[in-house]
């Protein structure tokens, strides 16, 4: 189990080293995309060369992914009870009508983009 | 501590969506919803910002839930995940990135407006706000914007990613979230990668890694634009 603790690792510290590459390079200083960039990593693994690497992992290696997979609602529920929810409702009438306008637009945004997008794909394709 | 905390909340969260909805409200959205409430009640007795997980005892709320165990457990999620979908779909990632955060600085942009504000430092700072409550300080810092419209826009990015945790798993069906391809947008046009994961959860755990696969470019790609070309586009229209 711990084999596949210690792979998820090694994606993350690859990932968030890129991460901070980038943001180095961009002059923010901080971590972009790491998390994207380490999931890719986990994906190109374990499926694109799944004979090569997968067969050379200790057994096992799929307990320790399994575990932080099932362990992510958890987490989340962890992460929600530790919101500074507070401090947003406490932010006034302009911050809540903003945040909830933002997330109302990004709804609305979601079919049109999604049947727009798959228009250009078929264009492309044919 | 905190596992036992969680585990009350999965089990309780579990009773009330299979028996008192018939399972029509996701458990998963229920135990967000319970957290949300609990972090609020731990907010007004402290006055801290990190929800329950202030009051010492419930502290280990705040590590198990904490940015570093929270993206190490979102890159488990990808074990399972499908990369085909994911080769699909990376030029549709990159255009919602960037409708995304265009939308949501315009989405802030007039709100602010509305509520009075004229200078273009100011609206642009409320504004990055609403991209996310990272991007919000860094371009208000990077503009030179006053304290008080820094915290409005922090505050107007928790709001954001509070009530996309809420909201998402009741509109998802509506706005068709429901395919990896969807998933891979809707990280994109949301951004909060807390928001996101947690709004997808509550809706369907298998389409998590799709949109955490986007989300985490959203706050460094805004923090990159906001202050570059949607301040500069922003004194354009406000002098």
């Amino acid at each position: 189990m711990i084999y596949g603790v210690a792979l998820l690792s090694v994606c993350m510290f690859i990932g968030s080293l890129i991460g901070n590459l980038l943001g180095l390079a961009t002059g923010l200083g901080s971590d972009i995309g790491g998390v994207g960039f380490a999931m890719l990593l986990l994906l190109l693994l374990l499926i694109t060369n799944s004979n090569k690497i997968t067969k050379k992992l200790p057994e096992g290696y799929e307990k320790g992914l399994n575990f932080w997979k099932e362990m992510f609602i958890p987490v989340i529920i962890a992460m929600s009870a530790s919101q500074n929810v507070f401090g947003a409702v406490s932010g006034g009438g302009l911050a809540l009508i903003a945040g909830i306008a933002s997330v109302l637009v990004a709804f609305l945004m979601l079919p049109i983009l999604n049947s727009f997008l798959l228009k250009m794909a078929l264009l492309c394709h044919s | 501590m905190s596992f036992l905390i969680v585990g009350i909340i999965s089990v309780f969260s579990n009773f009330v969506s299979s028996k008192l909805t018939h399972g029509r409200i996701h458990n998963s959205a229920i135990a967000i919803f319970v957290g949300l409430i609990l972090a609020y009640v731990g907010g007004t007795i402290t006055g801290g910002e990190k929800g329950i997980s202030d009051i010492s005892v419930f502290a280990g709320l705040g590590i198990l839930g904490g940015s570093s165990l929270r993206d190490f457990a979102i890159v488990a999620t990808s074990f399972g995940a499908k990369m085909s979908e994911i080769k699909k779909c990376g030029a549709v990632g990159i255009v919602s990135l960037l409708v995304g955060i265009l939308t949501a600085f315009i989405a802030g942009a007039v709100v602010a407006i509305a509520f009075g504000y004229t200078d273009a430092v100011s609206v642009s700072t409320i504004a990055a706000g609403t991209v996310t409550f990272v991007v919000g300080p860094v371009t208000g810092a990077a503009l030179g914007a006053e304290s008080t419209v820094i915290a409005i826009s922090v505050a107007s990015g928790l709001v954001k990613s509070i009530a996309a945790m809420l909201f998402t798993p009741v509109v998802a069906k509506k706005i068709g979230l429901n395919t990896p391809r969807a998933a891979m947008i809707f990280g994109g046009l949301m951004g909060t990668t807390s928001g996101t994961t947690a709004g997808l959860a509550a809706t369907d755990a298998s389409l998590v890694p799709y949109g955490a696969m986007t989300a985490p470019f959203y706050t460094g790609l805004g923090c990159l634009l906001c202050p570059s070309v949607l301040y500069p586009l922003m004194r354009l229209f406000l002098s």
